[in-house]
């Protein structure tokens, strides 16, 4: 129980920054990302604020054994920078560029967009979640596929293994 | 320069800050959203109600914030029906490949000092940057 409501406090913390900020508005994002033209570095700052505060709870972290509400640490497993790792970003880099949204904030603007669909205009939000999904569920459904391959083939070495493992966030 | 907010942009990311160190003092776990959310369809099933805790309090707060009188900025990209399938399609792929996006890699990686997470930035921002670049200044969308 303590772990859920620490997880919900978290996560609306998290989302209260997003809509301070103004990371939830599209507009805003494609406007940083526009150099040549009308550029607002605010979201440089948000990251310039956000990484800070967040390396002193990881240096917090450090002192401790365990978290307050689970047994263990558990830092992401793969630390390869390879091909798998570049083309994802420059994928990911393409539809951010294209839309405006990365994954929390379009959850956030959704979140919006469900509590009232009328009045308020950010109703790209629905389709990218769903879309976003659909290509979240095809790495998945394909890794899983690569892996079961990987197995069947009885004595062959793995040749990349860190490459199979999907870790569900970046490496130290 | 146009419509620089300084003050929410600090107080904003210091707000993403302190949920990510909650998240990994309280439950060990990194805050990256693709992660979260892409670990709802893969991780064991004890492992997904905590996901879920932290996905509506992501989608509950801007909600809440406009309850109690906030204004939540409004105005969508102008992106069309089929753009917003594009990149919704390209962001799912390219972050479950990369293993994280803004948040995971971008915020959280580079707080804990990762080269794969500052190398992942790197390109995302960089390759955002030139498709706005393409779309807007050449392309003429």
């Amino acid at each position: 129980m303590r772990r859920l409501i620490l997880a919900l406090a978290a996560g609306l913390v998290f989302g209260f920054g997003l809509t301070v900020s103004s990371m939830i508005n599209p507009a805003k994002v494609l406007a940083f990302l526009d150099v040549a033209g009308g550029w607002d570095p605010s979201l440089a700052l948000v990251m310039a604020a956000a990484v800070p505060v967040a390396g002193a709870g990881f240096v917090l972290g450090r002192r401790r054994q365990a978290p307050l509400a689970a047994p263990a640490f558990q830092p992401p497993a793969v630390r390869a920078i390879d091909r798998r790792l570049v083309a994802g970003a420059a994928l990911f880099g393409v539809g951010w560029g294209l839309v405006g949204y990365c994954p929390g904030p379009a959850l956030a603007a959704l979140g919006v967009t469900v509590a009232d669909p009328k009045g308020v205009d950010l109703a790209g939000a629905p389709l990218f979640i769903l879309a976003m999904l659909v290509g979240m569920a095809a790495v998945a459904f394909i890794d899983r596929r690569v892996t079961r391959q990987r197995m069947n083939r009885v004595g062959a070495p793995a040749e990349r293994p860190q490459v199979i493992k999907r870790p569900d966030a970046p490496s130290p | 320069m146009s419509g620089f907010t300084p003050t929410h942009a600090l107080v904003g990311g210091a707000l993403i800050g302190a949920a990510t160190a909650l998240l990994w003092l309280g439950l060990g776990r990194i805050a990256g959203i693709s992660g979260i959310v892409g670990g709802l369809m893969t991780a064991a099933r004890g492992d997904r109600i905590w996901r879920l805790a932290f996905l509506a309090g992501i989608m509950a707060a801007p909600v809440m914030y406009r309850l109690a009188g906030g204004a939540v900025p409004t105005g969508a990209s102008g992106t069309g029906p089929t753009l917003v399938i594009v990149g919704g399609l390209l962001v799912g792929v390219g972050t479950r490949l990369a293993g994280g996006c803004t948040s995971g890699h971008g915020v959280c990686g580079l707080a804990r000092l990762s080269p794969r997470s500052a190398t992942a930035t790197g390109v995302f921002m960089a390759v955002a940057a030139l498709t706005v670049f393409l779309h807007r200044h050449v392309l003429g969308g």
